[in-house]
Parts: structure tokens; sequence; C-alpha cells
């Protein structure tokens, strides 16, 4: 990893100031395990969203002075407020990572409130300093740069220049990533188009299934996605003999031919920065986000059929977004119904929360909201 | 005995679950008080039971209600997420009103939206010659994909962003715990208990009731008898429909704050076990529904403290449930046989106790 810059270091020596600098007291009795609790909505084994996260946990589960509780298959609704309070009351969980999305209003909001000792990172949500507690943080990561390089091999793979795009919901997050991935495919060959279906819902694997085989019936010779356990989609495009690119968490064994490359989280690294601040007894971290260069999000080992010149492309691609001097959403940009959505010269920083709330589709990308 | 195949599937289930445990080289017995700390050991376990076992009550006697008719309805899911969409979008048209009144009328609503689309069912079951179970079970993906089109489309609240939801309830429109010091769980349970208690009532004590197990038993025998077979059935689909309706409504109001895709998580499918195990009981039905709140809120403790999978609760649920049918089954093949020794040695009486 190329994480030792001059920017880094120097946050490094910073943090070591300010925590030599705090109270004694402040830090945990030492040989006091920090219990931390991880709840997820679908199975650790999906080979997509949970995996991923289930991943981290293990590593999170080998650092000092840690035990890790963990939950699968919690939904979105009371129950996962009966399984956070379970967790700190029967087995004294003091941080808390809930990862779904959808745990976050009302349920997270309102245990936390209860519990103000206990701290609640949670993954995707928008903290809000005016409304929300201060025991509870929200990260993610700018998963988009990955769909971007995604986009970038899949453009060099294709041969058809139609790439299939299999979608759970028309909402904010997902929009970026099929944009990302599209621009990405069109910065190779503006002639390249991506037909995006929408399956309606996070996890339905028969009409995943139903969906790639009808990309692929209509032409598509790469397809990717975004649902919560891509498998099904890399299996079918496997067998089927086209390509894909992963999503979440590395599908590559379930592909070796076609498998290009893949967007995957890395949620070590904000784990880790929640644990370690948990540990310290610092303050929480309310708003975390970060991308490849702050090692929140990473990329698939290129598949094996993959061209020379895509990795050369991509590769140059991923250093400069690490070194900070790329810009993924900049003008002159359309939508795919002829609308302007940034003029030439207007660009938005991957920070700019306006990317949060995307509502449109990029040119190039054939479908409808 | 009513209660015998119940206690001896229990027992049974149990028996087979440590030995499905132990089969897999896991901590069966540690497991096992595990199932019942995690169920009913603390005043938490029991909060977190009952949370859980109140929505399945309501959408429990949307079968067991049907039921008591000779209806198969598996349709409830449909009638708690469209009862739930009315519920929470309501309020945007009745702004005026005081808070209460408002919760009232969301109750309300709700329960008629519910009682109207499983009503749908009874009418074109009695009218239209349409099987009620294949009936009820496409109505409710229909009402699922209204549910999705309205909450994703005209009805979407445009700041929810990554999960759509209609505009989210204002907090004097949120109902609260029964007791925030010493049982927190939402007064949707109160609400299931006296929704059951009340179909107890109409069932077992009431000329409707009696009327409804003459349809149940024999629909030849009621229409010569004159009774109004389709208004019967369509009145217990309705009734039916209004408590699955109502369990949306409090999903809304004391759970989600607004409708979205998380009220579509099985409540309406976990009420057909619970209904069945109940043998359509409406008492009963509080004692099953307890009883899966518990097992489902025990896997909680069984994966954080074993480390087990979550389908381990699943397999214990799917084991009650089997053995309770075939507890069921045996014990009234015992009680046959029983009967008949009887009546080998008492020919005189054999026919009074054929009716006992």
């Amino acid at each position: 990893m190329s994480d030792c810059n001059r920017r880094n270091f120097l946050k490094l020596a910073g943090l070591i100031g300010v925590t030599a600098a705090m109270p004694f007291s402040t830090s945990r009795a030492a040989d006091k395990p920090l219990v931390v609790g991880f709840v997820y909505v679908g199975a650790r084994d999906d080979f997509g969203y949970n995996q991923a996260h289930a991943e981290a946990a293990r590593i999170i589960r080998s650092m000092p002075n840690v035990k890790v509780i963990e939950e699968e298959n919690v939904p979105e609704t009371s129950a996962v407020q009966q399984a956070m309070e379970a967790m700190i009351r029967q087995d004294g969980a003091e941080l808390i990572f809930a990862t779904s999305f959808g745990y976050f209003d009302p349920h997270v909001l309102r245990v936390a409130q209860r519990y103000p000792d206990v701290r609640f990172a949670h993954c995707g949500g928008l903290w809000d300093e005016s409304k929300h507690p201060k025991n509870v943080g929200s990260f993610f990561g700018y998963i988009d740069e990955g769909q971007y390089l995604n986009g970038v091999v899949a453009g060099h793979m294709s041969k058809t220049k139609r790439i299939g795009f299999i979608a759970a919901k028309p909402v904010a997050q997902v929009l970026r990533n099929i944009n990302a991935f599209t621009l990405g495919a069109r910065s190779v060959d503006p002639e390249i188009t991506t037909t995006v279906i929408f399956t309606g819902d996070w996890s339905l694997p028969v009409r995943e299934a139903e969906a790639a085989n009808g990309l692929i019936d209509q032409g598509c010779d790469v397809l990717t996605c975004h649902v919560d356990g891509p498998k099904v989609i890399v299996e079918t495009a496997e067998r089927r003999g086209v390509m894909s690119c992963g999503y979440h968490a590395s599908q590559a064994a379930l592909a070796p031919n076609g498998y290009l490359t893949g967007a995957e989280w890395n949620w070590e690294t904000p784990y880790r920065a929640h644990v370690e601040a948990a540990q310290k007894g610092q303050t929480m971290n309310n708003f975390l986000r970060g991308g490849l260069a702050e090692g929140f999000v990473k990329t698939s080992v290129y598949g094996a059929n993959v061209s020379a010149a895509a990795r050369e492309q991509a590769d140059r691609i991923k250093a400069s977004m690490i070194a900070g001097e790329f810009t993924l959403f900049k003008g002159p940009l359309n939508d795919n119904k002829g609308n302007v959505v940034l003029a030439a010269g207007e660009s938005l920083g991957q920070t700019d929360v306006v990317l949060e709330q995307m509502n449109y589709l990029v040119e190039g990308v054939r479908g409808d909201i | 005995m009513p209660g015998l195949p119940t206690v001896l599937s229990i027992i049974s289930s149990f028996a087979l679950f440590v030995l499905f445990l132990a089969f897999q080289g896991k901590p069966a017995f540690e497991a096992v008080s595990l199932v019942f700390e995690g169920a009913f050991g603390s005043s938490f376990a029991w909060e977190s039971t009952l949370q859980r076992a109140a929505p399945l009550m309501l959408t429990a006697l949307c079968v067991a209600l049907p039921a008591r008719a000779g209806l198969i309805i598996i349709g409830g899911e449909g009638a708690l997420v469209l009862g739930g969409l009315a519920a929470a979008t309501l309020p945007l048209w009745l702004s005026g009103l005081p808070p209460l009144a408002t919760l009232i009328a969301m109750g309300l609503v709700a329960m008629l939206v519910g009682g109207f689309w499983i009503g749908l069912n009874g009418w074109l079951r009695q009218k239209r010659g349409l099987n009620e179970t294949i009936g009820s079970l496409l109505l409710s993906y229909i009402a699922i994909a209204l549910f999705n089109h309205l909450v994703e489309g005209p009805l979407r609240d445009p700041s929810s962003l990554n999960k759509p939801s209609t505009v989210g309830l204002d907090y004097s429109l949120m109902i609260g715990v029964i007791s925030e010091d010493s049982f927190r769980v939402h007064w949707g349970l109160v609400a299931g208990i006296i929704a059951c208690v009340m179909a107890w009532v109409l069932v077992r004590h009431s000329v409707k009731g009696f009327a409804l197990d003459v349809v149940g038993g024999n629909v030849r025998t009621a229409r010569m008898l004159g009774l109004p077979v389709d208004r019967l059935v369509i009145l217990t689909c309705v009734l039916g429909g209004a408590a699955a309706g109502l369990a949306g409504m409090y999903e809304v109001s004391a759970v989600q704050g607004s409708a979205n895709a998380s009220l579509i998580v099985g409540y309406g499918i976990s009420g057909i076990l619970v209904s069945f195990a109940a043998r359509h009981n409406p008492l009963a039905i509080i004692v099953c529904a307890t009883l899966v709140g518990g097992i489902e809120a025990s896997g909680s403790l069984l994966q954080r403290r074993l480390d087990l999978p979550d389908a381990t609760t699943l397999i214990l649920q799917g084991l009650l449930f089997t053995n309770l049918l075939a507890w069921e089954a045996l014990v009234g093949r015992i009680t046959g046989w029983r009967i008949a020794l009887e009546e080998h040695a008492n020919k005189v009486r054999s026919a009074e106790v054929q009716h006992g």
C-alpha cells in the first residue's frame, strides 16, 4: 500500500500528538476487551454486500483486546433495535456497526438516544450534526471510483460495445454507480452504451438471472451490477460465455474465465478507525468518508484475460485517483434525456454531498428511472 | 386434551433439535438453554419476544378467521402492506386534526383497506368461484407491487434518497411503548391481544360464530338452514384483513415512522404458521405467536454466543411445526383407537362415545 506519503504522515503525527496531550483517565482500562457488535441485513456469505462487511469484521476480530459479536439476517424493523439492545444489555457491547442503510432512521437513532454511552457506527447514512446524536456516526466509501475503473476495463474488453448493468432500485447511490461505470466505459470508446435493468429490490436472485440472460440475448458482452449479492449474475455471465465486473466483494472465484475486475469495499479501514477511537476513548468521528486514496474501497485483481492496454489505462487512472488529481463528475455532462447536468468547466468533487442525491442517468445509459 | 399435542410436540422437537445440533458437533444443550434464556430468561428477553409476537397475532387472525368458515387465506402480507401504506399517507390529507384523532383515523383506514383487500378474496371465491388460496396469494403479490410502485413513485418523499419511503410521520403521531421503564413493548401488543380475545368471543360465544362453524363444517347444511353463507364468508375475510391492515398501521406508527420496503418482511407469512399451529383458535394464537416470537428473539443470542448461523432458529421453528402436525394427527388417531376399543367393550353405549 502506498499510504506512506507526506500527508498521511502528518495526519498520523498530529493524531499521536493529540492522543498524548489528552489526560490519561480518558483511555480505557487496558485489560478489559472492547466488545464490538456487527449487525448484517443478509447472510454473511452472500458473495456480496454482507460478505464484504463480514470479511472486514473478521479482521477486526484479530485486533488485540477486541471481542467481536455478530448477528446476520436482521431485518430493518424493530428486530434490529432488539438486536442492538441485546448486544448492549446481554453482551456489554460498547461499539456497534449497523451495516445496512435502512437501519439508520429510525432504528439506530432511536437506540442511540437510549444508550448515550454506546457508539453506533452506521454504514451509508448521512449524519447530520443539527439533529442526530453525538454517539452516532456514519461512514461510507466512494465506490463509484471502483465502478469507473470497472467501466474502463469493460470498455476495453467489450466487442459488441454494449454493456449490461443490473441494478436493484433507482436510488441515488445506485444511479451514481451506473453513471460512473458508464463514464468510465465511454472514456475508452464513446460508442459504448450501458443498458440498465432495475429488478426492483436488493436481493431477487431469480429476477437477476432473468435480467442477465435478457441482456446477454440483447447482445451485451459484459455484465455488471449493483445488487446485494452479485453471485447469480456473475455465474450466469460465466455460463453464457460473457464477461463480468464484480461489486461489493470479489466474485473472481465464481467466474475464472470472464471475471474482469471488480469494485470492492474495504471496510477494514473505517472499522479500524472507529475501534481504535473507542479503545483510546477519543470522541467519535461522526462523518467518515473515503475512496481509493483513503483505503475505503479497493479493486479486484484483474482477471487473466484482461488485455494489457486495459490494465495500463485503468492503473494510470487509479494512480491519479489516489493522488487526488482525478475528477469523476465534470462538465460537459448531459443526462440521457438531453438535459445539461454539468456545463463545460463545472465539476463536482468526490466529497460533494450533491453527488449523494443523484437523480439522473448520464448520456450513454439506455434505461429510465 | 386439546393441549396434549402441543406439549408433546414441544418436547419432541427440542429432542430432535438437540440431536441435530449434536450431529453437527455443536454445543447442543448449551444452545437449548440459550433458546430459553434468549426468549424468556429475563424481562428484556420477554420484551424482545413480545415485541416480535405483536404483529404476528394480528396477521395470524387474517388466516384464522376465514379458516373458521373453511377458507385458507394466505395473502395477509398484502393486506398488511396496503394497510400500512394507507395509514402512513392519511396524515398528509388530515393535517388539521389533533394527534389522537389522526391516529384513530389511521387505524380505521388501515383496517378498511386491509379488510377490503382480503374481502375481495372472499367475494371472488363466493361470486366468481375463484380458489381463495391461490387468489389471496396472487392478490398479495399485486398488493406488494402496488405498494412498491406507489412508495417509489407518486407517494415517495423526495428527501428519502437511498431508501424510498413515504413522507415521515410527525413525531406526535408515533405510538410509544407501554412503559418506558419497565415494559418496552409498543401498544401493538395490546391491540393484538384485544383483537385475539374479540375474535375468540366472536367464534366461540356468538351466534355468528356458531353460524360460521356450520359454514366451515358443511356448506350445504348451512345453505339448507338458510344461513347467509356468502355474507358470512366475506365477513370473516373482511375482519381478518382488517386485523392484518392494523398490523401494518402499527408497523408504520410504532416502528418505522413511514411506509417503506421494510414493511415487507414476511409478517403475513409467519402469521400463516402461527394460525395453523394454533389450529385457528384465536386464544391459542396469543400463545403460539409468543412462542414464535421467542424463538426468533433467541436466535439473536445463539448467533452471538455460539456463532451459530441464523438458520438455526428456522430449523427449530420447522421442527416445531412439523412435530405439532404429526402429534396432532397421532393423538387424533390414538383417540380414535380408544373410542373403537371402548365401543367394542361396551357396545351398548357406542352411540354416545363416538360423539365424545
